[in-house]
């Protein structure tokens, strides 16, 4: 269907509305020639002849006359294959590192389809990290999607590298490649990121696409949607492991509000469309692993929780979705500690069925409880020496000061360079649980307490 | 009104508005576009219809055709149900499968149960025997667990003039002709918004027993009762489910997954044709059903996911059975309402939601109950409803609302879920209605005392964050002893009780007599430490004591048959303390 229209009704923020047009199909893409350019926007409303159109780039420049639209017939797509590793791609999946374009490959609509529950395969195996908080606590399952929830200012980038640079496959289990969706990030930290994969050696196997802070807003919409699609392709044709590293989700919800308003939709809470959640999950539910195919999707969406608040709806629709989150504490941070993850509103909930005997260690289960455990009651100790004082606290209080101590600057602490095995951290763990008497440790298996308690 | 059509004129997401709709229905199904997407006519305005579509509605065209089908939006009951599972409007995720592959295409069509597969029929009527709604004229058996009934349609009634014999039958076959024409096979088509009718509601009678000790002692579900479990993300809503799913005495399961994750879903299906249910010795996925609408599939489908669970459920409950329907979550049932009514432009209410949503929700929830069926027998639909209040806060309109309509509340709490003690249903604020009716089943098939000890436990359990408070100000070690023990009694009720591990193969299911020993074994602990308190024994003893510990592991150590343990158990602490108490009154 390539019918040109040559006039535009009305153009306002990121939409333009075109008018009589004829055989015109939903969510369908569309060209926009301009002068000396041409831009790209999809159909987003269809009303008799009218045509709501959301255009990707920037609208500035534009004018109702000079101007000719021209559908496409088609779901936005982009070209895949092998070649796209090492590669860089703007928002909307275009090269932008002068490699040229991708000749050979399949092309793939971005919007992707839900995959079918019962050609899922449930996630088992985990992937060490060597960030002892994460490895022993919230334990990242391959195929699962964890995100983090940071605040501005925080290390989250610094944990994000690190997980690429230490994650790793065991020996014949499949290529692993790393995908990454920058959207609305600062040039620094694309920076970062890029310096970070080379750092870690693995430049040559990441897939970026970049929507930065200054590129148009309505073009982040789709980032996220190129780099899933690049991913599905490399894990399920391709066989292999995809790390996909997406930030920032907030500003992507940002500009998904951006556009409701707009469109004059009903705003839900804080201004943010009713349908955020579905949107949400039509990103988070693309990762997983399917049947017929080696490889996986593992995502690690980052966000800034707006003002550090977790009730947010940008935090919290996320954490509905997700297998879990890994929280990252201002408080902690401040105390010089690295990575700063607080682990009380952390979780990972496919860990269950990726540790233990058979897979790390069979204390693993009941340490993890026994120190979210003690770790919670520190808490409660914490506040209580500050009404009445540190030295009126009980010797078993005085205890578990000391037990958070020592969780925070022994185990959770570590450099952004260590690589910590994942027994490694259980026996960290063992050393720092041994600071409590034994019968305080009502989680563990008394078996493990024999073999394993320092006293 | 054959071949008449609507053409489309407006699209948005799945709301889609034609026109010439004159001669369709309201809540009729109907098929929209080239790939024939499947919808259902949500208003009628003159010649204006609007639909909402159950398919992702990507290339659809103005002027595509929209085509009626003559019927409600349906759900198709017979053999073939259980053990599947099915998207939200009943389409075998498994027929999916084949057709579309590992992604879930539109264009699907209407798929339903096999009608092909054929099952063996035994007929328990005869020719010449009247047949009225709800009548039994033949079982088969679907699974090893589950007898499936063949009913005489609610509406249908008359006097078999022909039936087939014994033997096999595809469910096209017809069986039965009646004397007025009509024919009976081996299904029949319900409407999902309509709830089936039945001869009378009864009282409630007996609990839903799910061996988890915090339910079954302290906060009972009732079979034919409706429960809600609200919860912040992470708070542990899924995994309450599943445990129920797993271990609660219902004969059949239907588990909604509404607008969750995928992975979930998987698990259930791996998981559960292995795990054994502990009174037939079968695999659970012989008496469970799985609707699954995950949250990236289409979001109208997830408003008719909870229908046609619903539906399934009556069906079973028609045969006789007692029926347990797992709703998770019934938050994104709700917003799938919003989302629809936003685009449909209707007037918001309070955060968006449409001004209708208390009454959808007392519409689900009333369809619960335990009743009397049309063929006479005692059954129930028992409804436990997931709630995912934003930020956690109960106070939104869907918790709030919920509330109002069912009677037991098992509030999941977030702190108690970060310091991982799971079930994380909060004592102080969850609450049962069905205590009072439950009492005498309790009394005759528990123990005469079962409640009165729950009582005394709830009771210390309030006390005790009382007492917390001032623990906060001024830390415990200036309490009076009395005090004192109420807290370390608390702490054994806490994680020797409440706490309850789902992967400990002993402690995942619970029977109620194992649960009144335990409770039975804390409260002769507290009434003999209490004694000993008052003759001075000093409270580090009591709480180093041996006895102390085996009961905070009394839970994993002694096993669910336990023979005369815990007589020997409560034996041995009445010793322990005699003796103790003597020694101080010496002094």
């Amino acid at each position: 269907m390539y019918k040109e229209y040559l006039s535009l009704k009305k153009i306002e923020g990121p939409l333009i509305v075109v008018e009589g047009v004829k055989g015109v199909s939903y969510n369908e893409m569309v060209e926009i020639k301009l002068k000396d350019k041409i831009k790209h926007g999809k159909v987003v409303q269809l009303n008799g002849d009218i045509a709501v159109i959301q255009v990707f780039e920037n609208t500035s420049g534009m004018s109702v006359r000079d101007i000719s639209v021209k559908f496409t017939g088609k779901p936005l797509e982009i070209k895949l294959s092998r070649e796209i590793l090492g590669r860089i791609f703007n928002g909307i999946g275009e090269p932008i590192d002068g490699g040229g374009p991708i000749f050979n490959g399949i092309k793939l609509d971005v919007n992707g389809s839900p995959i079918n529950p019962v050609a899922r395969r449930y996630p088992r195996n985990y992937i060490q990290t060597g960030i002892s908080a994460i490895d022993t606590l919230t334990t990242l399952i391959r195929g699962q999607k964890l995100p983090i929830f940071s605040g501005n200012g925080l290390p989250h980038n610094q944990i994000a590298a690190q997980i690429v640079k230490q994650a790793r496959v065991a020996e014949g289990e499949g290529e692993f490649a790393v995908v990454f969706a920058a959207m609305g990030i600062k040039h620094d930290d694309a920076h970062y990121f890029i310096k970070a994969f080379q750092d870690a050696g693995v430049l040559d196997r990441v897939v970026m696409f970049m929507n930065l802070a200054d590129d148009p807003v309505v073009e982040r919409i789709v980032t996220p949607r190129c780099a899933l699609t690049a991913a599905e392709y490399l894990a399920f044709y391709e066989n292999m492991h995809i790390l996909v590293i997406m930030t920032d989700i907030t500003s992507y919800c940002e500009a998904l509000r951006e556009i409701s308003a707009a469109r004059e939709e009903v705003p839900g809470r804080k201004g943010y469309p009713g349908y955020l959640y579905s949107d949400l999950a039509s990103l988070y539910e693309r990762a997983g692993m399917v049947e017929g195919s080696k490889g996986s999707i593992t995502q690690i969406p980052i966000l800034t929780m707006p003002n550090d608040d977790i009730t947010h709806p940008i935090p919290d629709l996320t954490g509905y979705i997700t297998e879990g989150q890994i929280v990252l504490s201002r408080e902690i941070y401040q105390r010089n500690i690295y990575p700063p993850i607080n682990i009380l509103p952390s979780l990972s909930r496919l860990m269950k069925d990726g540790i233990g005997e058979g897979y790390t260690r069979a204390d693993h289960p009941d340490v993890a409880n026994q120190i979210f455990s003690s770790y919670s009651k520190v808490q409660e100790v914490k506040a209580l020496s500050q009404v009445i004082g540190e030295d009126e606290l009980s010797e078993i209080d005085k205890k578990y000061l000391e037990f958070g101590n020592a969780f925070e600057y022994r185990f959770l602490k570590q450099s952004f360079d260590e690589d910590r095995d994942v027994k490694e951290s259980l026996d960290i763990a063992w050393e720092i649980l041994s600071i409590l008497p034994k019968n305080e440790l009502d989680r563990i298996n008394p078996k493990f307490i024999d073999e394993y308690y320092r006293g | 009104m054959e071949g008449s059509k609507g053409k489309v004129i407006y699209v948005n997401g799945p709301v889609v508005k034609a026109i010439n709709m004159k001669d369709f229905k309201m809540r009729e199904m109907v098929t929209v576009g080239e790939k024939k997407l499947i919808g259902e006519v949500i208003s009628i305005d003159e010649d204006l219809g609007t639909i909402q579509v159950y398919e992702d509605t990507t290339g659809l065209k103005v002027g595509d055709d929209v085509i009626s089908t003559q019927k409600p939006l349906s759900v198709t009951l017979g053999p073939g149900i259980v053990g599947n599972i099915f998207d939200g409007i009943q389409r075998p995720l498994n027929i999916i499968f084949d057709k579309s592959g590992n992604f879930i295409k539109e264009g699907i069509g209407l798929e339903t149960i096999d009608k092909t597969k054929k099952w063996y029929v035994k007929f328990t009527v005869k020719e010449g025997e009247y047949l009225k709604g709800g009548d039994i004229f033949g079982i088969v058996e679907e699974t090893p667990l589950i007898k499936h009934y063949l009913m005489v349609p609610p509406n249908v009634e008359g006097k078999i003039l022909e039936i087939k014999e014994d033997g096999e039958y595809s469910l096209d076959t017809i069986l039965i002709k009646l004397d007025n024409g009509q024919e009976l096979k081996m299904y029949q088509e319900w409407p999902v918004r309509i709830p089936r009718p039945v001869k009378e509601r009864l009282p409630i009678q007996k609990p839903l027993i799910t061996g988890q000790r915090v339910i079954d002692t302290f906060f009972p579900i009732a079979k034919g009762g409706t429960a809600a479990i609200p919860g912040g993300f992470g708070t542990g809503k899924t995994m309450t489910q599943h445990q129920l799913a797993k271990w609660s005495d219902a004969d059949i399961i239907v588990y909604i997954g509404c607008g969750e994750r995928g992975n979930e879903m998987t698990e259930v299906l791996e998981d559960f044709p292995k795990l054994i249910d502990p009174s037939s010795n079968l695999p659970l996925m012989n008496r469970t059903i799985l609707i699954a609408n995950t949250s990236n599939m289409p979001v109208a489908a997830r408003e008719a996911s909870i229908y046609t669970g619903i539906t399934i459920a009556e069906y079973f409950r028609d045969m006789g059975y007692n029926v347990a329907v797992m709703a998770d979550s019934t938050s994104r049932w709700a917003e799938a309402l919003r989302e629809i009514s936003g685009r449909l432009e209707e007037m918001p209410a309070e955060e968006g939601y449409p001004a209708y949503l208390p009454s959808r929700l007392a519409e689900f929830y009333e369809r619960a109950g335990y009743v009397r069926t049309l063929n006479d027998k005692e059954a129930s639909v028992t409804i436990i409803g997931a709630v995912s209040p934003a930020g956690g806060d109960f106070s939104e309109p869907v918790t709030q609302n919920t509330k109002r309509f069912v009677s037991a509340f098992l509030g999941l709490d977030r702190k108690l879920a970060y310091s991982r003690h799971y079930p994380a249903i909060n004592w102080l604020s969850s609450y049962s209605g069905y205590i009072t009716q439950l009492e005498e089943w309790y009394r005759q098939n528990v123990a005469e005392d079962m409640l009165n000890l729950r009582a005394e436990m709830m009771k210390v359990l309030q006390e005790e964050s009382k007492l917390q408070e001032t623990v906060k100000l001024v830390g415990e070690d200036v309490l009076p002893d009395e005090q004192r023990l109420i807290l370390e009694i608390a702490k054994l009720i806490k994680v020797g009780y409440l706490q309850q591990n789902a992967y400990h193969k002993e402690d995942t299911f619970v029977p109620l007599n194992k649960q009144y020993m335990m409770l039975k074994v804390i409260y002769s602990f507290y009434k003999f430490a209490k004694e000993a308190v008052k003759v001075g024994v000093p409270i580090s003893v009591i709480k180093n004591s041996n006895h102390f510990y085996k009961i905070i592991k009394m839970k994993y150590e002694i096993p669910n048959n336990f023979g005369d343990s815990f007589d020997k158990f409560i034996n041995d602490i009445s010793e322990y303390f005699t003796n103790l108490i003597k020694e101080y009154e010496g002094d």
